[in-house]
């Protein structure tokens, strides 16, 4: 457990200190919630309507920036070979790696989307949901994107190949994600079903996704 | 203390690399793996580290140990030295002392051992290449284990920091280490034998 610890606490650091992942994913996020409206128009019921679908996929985009690189510098560094011969396994390994990557990625970008809903015209109501149902999803894209990842590791340029990856295990949590905004602000009944199917997404990828990254993570050092 | 090696084969890809291998490194002896490049001397380290499967054969350490693997008994000093650019001489020693298991009042020690002491404060990415091998060579001291897996050691280094990887590797032996070390070139070691990769693999006399 304590080796659990070490490993997130030196992927703080080390986001803390070179500061370019957590950067990237803001910028990148900020970036693309701001030109969307310059792009639509000032229609501002039309904001309001697309404003959950486009604050998740921006953040899903966001985070997949980054999700590349989870495993590539300790690869590229020679630590994950030390790592592998430490006393974690290898799927807790990935799970603290994962962990890392949703405190430096998952959590400023589901912190910053109710800041961006202000540009998209989004319902005052919908901001507490909004924030809880990406706090709820947004572990299920670090966890899941560390199965993708591991499975990239060694292809060189790998980027296209892990969002093609991604795209079908991100499905489940960016419909459910923005079904339980929109029920929320209609009043609808569906929010509860649908932010607890987000939970579910979660918790399961959270136990399921690092055993499979660890496999995957297995073969890439042979 | 003894590291033994049955019947090894491996192939990558297409391409078998030694067949049959079998070796016994005993407590407080050194093993130099020789032979050309791409004989097989990286990939047979890192079988014995766990990090690749052998095609066939068995590789056990005597006495065995139930709660641990034979790679969790490894120390793995590969190509890459493990070193982070972000994090400090000391940092770096402190988080591999920490993660595998060691006591942290070893990081001077260690440090000193390889003539650190001066440096810990510097972000690793500000050392020169034979400094960063040194920071990656010191993870050795900070956590105990008995085999050591070196992979060309003395890349980079000078000929006064080979002398501190000699005096190093020659306590260990003594304290009843073992040592298995991918070479070009002597380490400088009393107890060492030479095993030699190459089209035929085969056990040399001791060197």
């Amino acid at each position: 457990m304590s080796t659990f610890v070490e490993l997130v606490r030196r992927d703080l650091r080390l986001a803390w200190r070179e500061g370019g992942t957590i950067g990237v994913a803001l910028g990148f996020y900020l970036v693309v919630v701001t030109m969307l409206p310059l792009g639509i128009g000032p229609d501002l019921n039309l904001l309001t309507r697309i404003a959950p679908g486009v604050l998740w996929v921006a953040l899903l985009l966001a985070a997949l920036l980054s999700l590349g690189r989870m495993f590539e510098t300790d690869l590229e560094d020679g630590s994950l070979e030390v790592l592998a011969t430490g006393p974690l396994p290898l799927a807790g390994l990935a799970a603290a790696k994962s962990l890392a990557h949703w405190l430096t990625t998952g959590l400023p970008l589901a912190a910053l989307a109710p800041l961006l809903g202000l540009l998209l015209n989004l319902e005052p109501e919908a901001y507490g949901v909004l924030a809880a149902s990406m706090l709820a999803g947004t572990p299920a894209v670090s966890f899941l994107g560390a199965v993708g990842a591991a499975l990239t590791l060694r292809a060189r340029r790998g980027g296209m190949l892990l969002a093609f990856l991604m795209l079908p295990l991100f499905v489940p949590t960016l419909v459910f994600g923005i079904e339980a905004i929109r029920a929320a602000t209609l009043g609808s009944a569906a929010f509860v079903p649908s932010f607890l199917i987000l939970c579910a997404i979660s918790l399961a990828s959270l136990v399921l996704a690092p055993l499979a990254a660890a496999a995957a993570l297995r073969l890439q050092l042979q | 203390m003894k590291l033994i090696a049955e019947a090894l084969t491996s192939i990558r890809g297409e391409r078998t690399l030694f067949t049959d291998l079998s070796f016994a490194v005993e407590a407080g002896e050194a093993l130099a793996i020789t032979g050309p490049n791409g004989a097989g001397k990286t990939t047979l380290l890192r079988t014995i580290a766990g990090l690749l499967k052998p095609a066939r054969g068995a590789l056990r350490l005597d006495p065995s140990d139930p709660e641990q693997l034979l790679s969790q008994r490894c120390h793995y000093v590969g190509h890459l030295n493990g070193v982070k650019a972000g994090l400090s001489v000391e940092e770096n020693t402190a988080f591999w002392c920490r993660f595998l298991g060691g006591a942290s009042a070893r990081i001077d020690g260690a440090l000193a051992a390889f003539g650190l002491s001066a440096l810990r404060s510097i972000p690793a990415a500000y050392l020169s290449a034979g400094q960063r091998r040194r920071v990656g060579l010191a993870r050795l001291l900070v956590a105990e284990r008995p085999v050591w897996l070196l992979d060309e050691p003395t890349s980079s280094l000078d000929q006064a920091s080979q002398e501190m990887l000699a005096r190093v590797i020659d306590g260990h032996l003594a304290a009843g280490g073992l040592v298995v070390a991918a070479t070009h070139v002597p380490l400088g070691l009393a107890r060492s034998r030479e095993l030699r990769l190459g089209a035929e693999a085969q056990f040399a006399r001791p060197a």
